[in-house]
């Protein structure tokens, strides 16, 4: 039982960043209908640069911020000067561009940073919590993950439901030739959703890295699952990824307990295709598949 | 509401991908009116809007509202000077609500006017203030075409542009629609660019009208002239 409630927890923590990952893909394909590979590439860059600003100062929260803003940075620079080059152009193009950054980015870095896996800092102590003498498994870092990634995703939802930026941007997601006949800015929208979609992921890399250790290739395997999150969560659906990606994280932290660690990738592509068999267009979408 | 202004379409030519389907068309729109643009299918009717909201680039004329050219300028910019333009069909943003396609169109209002604006378009258009919660995806076909005119009215417009608003309509709400388009001329004095395939039924409300065919004017004459010209009638409005 104790076991049980472990796993749980630690799946529940590894899940927010899977959901971290799947909701700036769901924000990018919605706002642009691209999916982009280079999400994690993305994300292990911005970390390397807090890692170098750790180095620098000894001030975590210091780099956190410095991340956050070079994710929203860096998102908003790719859509302008890359992906706004192949927008209307048939989807592969897209997806060769997405592929080509992600390759691009991940050489510039181990041209930069080397190729070492290189330890990463986290906020909080180590130190696992208890309930009485009932060891969680969890640390604090874990619940700072959780906490991280409910607030990003609360305040995206609050922004993007209640403020006109949002009205606006939602409009550009779902019908951007009416939305320009308003009057609204789709270039500048289809931009800040890319810089968003950048600060999640420099989030969901300030998350990850103490635990997977950060080197060029490092976000490669948590971009594989955050994609997993997006598509069970119906690749349309913000509440959907976060969703999808809790229930992964838990899914694959209860195969790794019960039945070691060895099958942990195995089971999450076997979830991506039991979800693509069972129900194409995810748990949560309600749309009928969209005619490409 | 803002001043009328006065559209003048001169010389236009336009098309997609190199083929033309304009072929220098000049039309003079004076505030405050109706001018009803008829014509078959494939006379250019929705090329001329999609040149005068900016959706396709003319290559050559001018577009001037109120004496400005606005010929090649951005959808949103074209939107911005005061031209609202309904489209045919799926206008309505489906996943949107009722309340929320009005509110982007009232984003191009000053902070302080849009609760009134708003107000005031639920007072005229009662249909979609009882709606107001519900899924734009929901509405019937008439409805929709409320929502998108009262949409375009929500920018504040002082041209609007409407694209086959009984497309798909049964006629009793055709009727009401045409009535509805009527009664906002004649309220605020907006100056309308109306668009149909119903000739008749455009013709009973417009003050002008012109008949394109294969991408050019043949005839620009008040509307009750044009209405009266059996030959011209039967030649090109199949009525």
């Amino acid at each position: 039982m104790v076991e049980f409630l472990e796993f749980t927890l630690t799946g529940l923590s590894a899940g927010m960043i899977y959901a971290a990952i799947a909701l700036s893909l769901v924000l990018i394909w919605r706002g642009t209908r691209v999916l982009n590979y280079s999400q994690g590439a993305m994300a292990m860059l911005t970390s390397f640069i807090a890692l170098e600003v750790v180095y620098a100062t000894g001030n975590y929260w210091l780099a956190f911020a410095i991340a956050m803003v070079s994710g929203l940075g860096l998102g908003a620079v790719v859509e302008r000067i890359v992906v706004r080059q192949v927008t209307g152009r048939p989807p592969l193009n897209a997806v060769i561009v997405t592929i080509g950054l992600l390759i691009g980015i991940e050489g510039l870095a181990g041209l930069f940073f080397g190729g070492n896996n290189r330890s990463f800092p986290e906020p909080y102590s180590p130190n696992g919590l208890s309930i009485g003498k009932v060891a969680l498994g969890i640390t604090r870092n874990d619940i700072f993950i959780g906490v991280a990634v409910l607030a990003a995703a609360g305040l995206l939802a609050v922004v993007f439901q209640y403020t006109s930026i949002g009205l606006r941007l939602r409009a550009t997601a779902f019908n951007s030739p009416v939305a320009r006949l308003l009057g609204v800015r789709v270039g500048r929208m289809l931009t800040l959703g890319w810089a968003l979609a950048g600060l999640l992921g420099a989030l969901a890399g300030m998350l990850v890295s103490p635990s997977t250790l950060l080197s060029p290739n490092s976000m490669d395997a948590i971009f594989v699952l955050g994609f997993t999150a997006a598509v069970i969560g119906g690749l349309e659906s913000p509440v959907g990824a976060v969703v999808g990606g809790l229930i992964l994280g838990v899914v694959l932290s209860y195969a790794g307990g019960y039945l070691g660690s060895e099958v942990v990738n195995l089971f999450g592509l076997a979830a991506l295709l039991l979800v693509l068999m069972l129900r194409p267009t995810g748990l949560f979408s309600s749309a009928p598949a969209r005619r490409v | 509401m803002s001043n009328p202004a006065s559209l003048e379409v001169r010389e236009v030519s336009a098309g997609y991908g190199g083929a033309p389907v304009l072929r220098s068309v000049s039309i003079t729109a004076p505030a405050g009116t109706i001018t009803a643009v008829l014509g078959a299918n494939g006379a250019g009717k929705t090329t001329l809007l999609r040149a005068i909201d900016g959706s396709i680039k003319p290559s050559g004329g001018q577009i001037r509202l109120d004496g400005t050219d606005l010929a090649g300028a951005p959808p949103e910019n074209v939107s911005r000077a005061g031209i609202a333009h309904v489209p045919e069909g799926q206008g309505v943003i489906t996943e949107l609500t009722v309340a929320e396609n009005l509110q982007l169109g009232l984003l191009l209002r000053r902070r302080a006017d849009r609760a009134q604006a708003l107000a005031d378009l639920y007072q005229r258009f009662s249909v979609l203030a009882d709606r107001r919660n519900m899924a734009a995806g929901t509405l019937s076909g008439g409805e929709r075409q409320m929502l998108v005119i009262a949409r375009a009215l929500a920018t504040d417009p002082r041209v609007l542009l409407l694209d086959e608003p009984s497309l798909g309509l049964a006629p009793k709400i055709v009727r009401d629609v045409l009535d509805l388009i009527k009664r906002l001329k004649d309220d605020t004095n907006l100056t309308i660019i109306l668009v149909e395939q119903n000739a008749r039924s455009a013709l009973a409300i417009a003050d002008t009208g012109i008949v394109l065919n294969l991408g050019a004017v043949v005839a620009t004459a008040p509307a009750g002239q044009l209405a009266a010209d059996e030959a011209l009638r039967r030649h090109y409005l199949g009525f």
